[in-house]
């Protein structure tokens, strides 16, 4: 059980990494471009918007903890 | 061009898990006796070849756009976090990467170990460079499995990334040191742009969207994100310059 907790965790951390915010955001990100594939004039413009929050919001997070 | 754009993303990505690698293996094997490491690497390499095998078959059965979808996901969280690393040590917000030092490190560490008789097998050794290179070397499989499954042509992505190994060893072998010459914080801040630009395109593809200029938006998207990261980087410099020293602001 352990051994399977601790590969859980590994393969959290190797993928999710130290900030869940990037992984929830981009889910989301994609989850919306699929429902709504013809917004805006195409959904194109979706997901590179909320990558640049994301890492605009993650990286200021660590500035400000200094 | 997204041929030649999957070959240097799988080039780049090895290039700097393999610098990595290498001291790990240069510092086991300089103060301990190379037959163990090398061992280990070897049955790392087996490993890893076998993840490849394995999950490239398995992702490339799946409908492409499911593949995209998933596959641009997994791209996008996995680049944002190198890319968000690279932006903090562009900045000084995060420690760059220091090869001789981590060389040193492992070195001391494998020293204080103690002696061992030459012909008995090292299990120290064996398990920090099996350790080392599996770890280093999953982000590539995982980088090869994605774009080479997305490209259609896993072949090719390993082929880049193996092509990286051998010059790194090379190089590795060739000055017997750690190669902390190598730009291993930009190659990461290259290889991180990269991964969040195919994610981009892979994944908004995949979930209907249409993008303006079909493959040639991955050179726009690529130029946008580097435009972006700069900003970023130049930002978080600023702001770092702009808090005062708590002696200075004492006076």
């Amino acid at each position: 059980m352990s051994r399977l907790a601790g590969l859980a965790r590994f393969l959290y951390e190797f993928v999710v990494g130290d900030d869940i915010t990037i992984a929830v955001g981009v889910v989301a990100a994609l989850a919306v471009t699929a429902a709504f594939p013809n917004v805006g004039g195409g959904a194109f413009w979706i997901v590179p918007v909320v990558v640049v929050a994301l890492l605009g919001v993650s990286v200021g997070r660590v500035a400000r903890k200094g | 061009m997204s041929a030649s754009l999957l070959v240097v993303a799988a080039f780049l990505a090895s290039a700097v898990e393999a610098v990595e690698a290498l001291t790990i293996v240069l510092a086991v094997g300089v103060t301990r006796g190379w037959r163990s490491p090398l061992l280990g690497v070897s049955a790392a390499l087996v490993v890893l070849a076998g993840i490849v095998a394995v999950l490239g078959p398995a992702l490339t059965a799946l409908p492409i756009s499911t593949l995209r979808v998933f596959v641009g996901g997994l791209l996008l969280v996995f680049g944002l976090q190198w890319l968000r690393k690279a932006i903090l040590r562009s900045s000084g917000l995060k420690a760059l990467h220091d090869e001789d030092a981590i060389f040193r490190e492992q070195a001391e560490h494998a020293r204080a170990i103690g002696a061992l008789a030459p012909a008995r097998m090292d299990w120290y050794s064996f398990t920090i460079a099996f350790k080392g290179v599996l770890l280093e070397g999953l982000e590539v499989a995982f980088i090869v499995v994605t774009f080479g499954s997305n490209q259609g042509s896993i072949p090719l992505a390993a082929a880049g990334a193996a092509a990286a190994v051998v010059v790194v060893v090379a190089g590795g072998m060739a000055v017997r040191a750690p190669l902390s010459r190598v730009p291993e914080n930009t190659l990461k801040y290259g290889v991180g742009l990269l991964l969040v630009t195919f994610g981009t395109f892979w994944g908004a593809e995949g979930a209907g969207a249409d993008w303006p200029g079909s493959d040639a938006a991955i050179l726009g998207l690529l130029v946008f994100y580097l435009a972006v990261s700069r900003v970023l980087v130049l930002l978080l410099t600023r702001s770092a310059r702009a808090v005062p020293e708590p002696a200075a602001a004492a006076e």
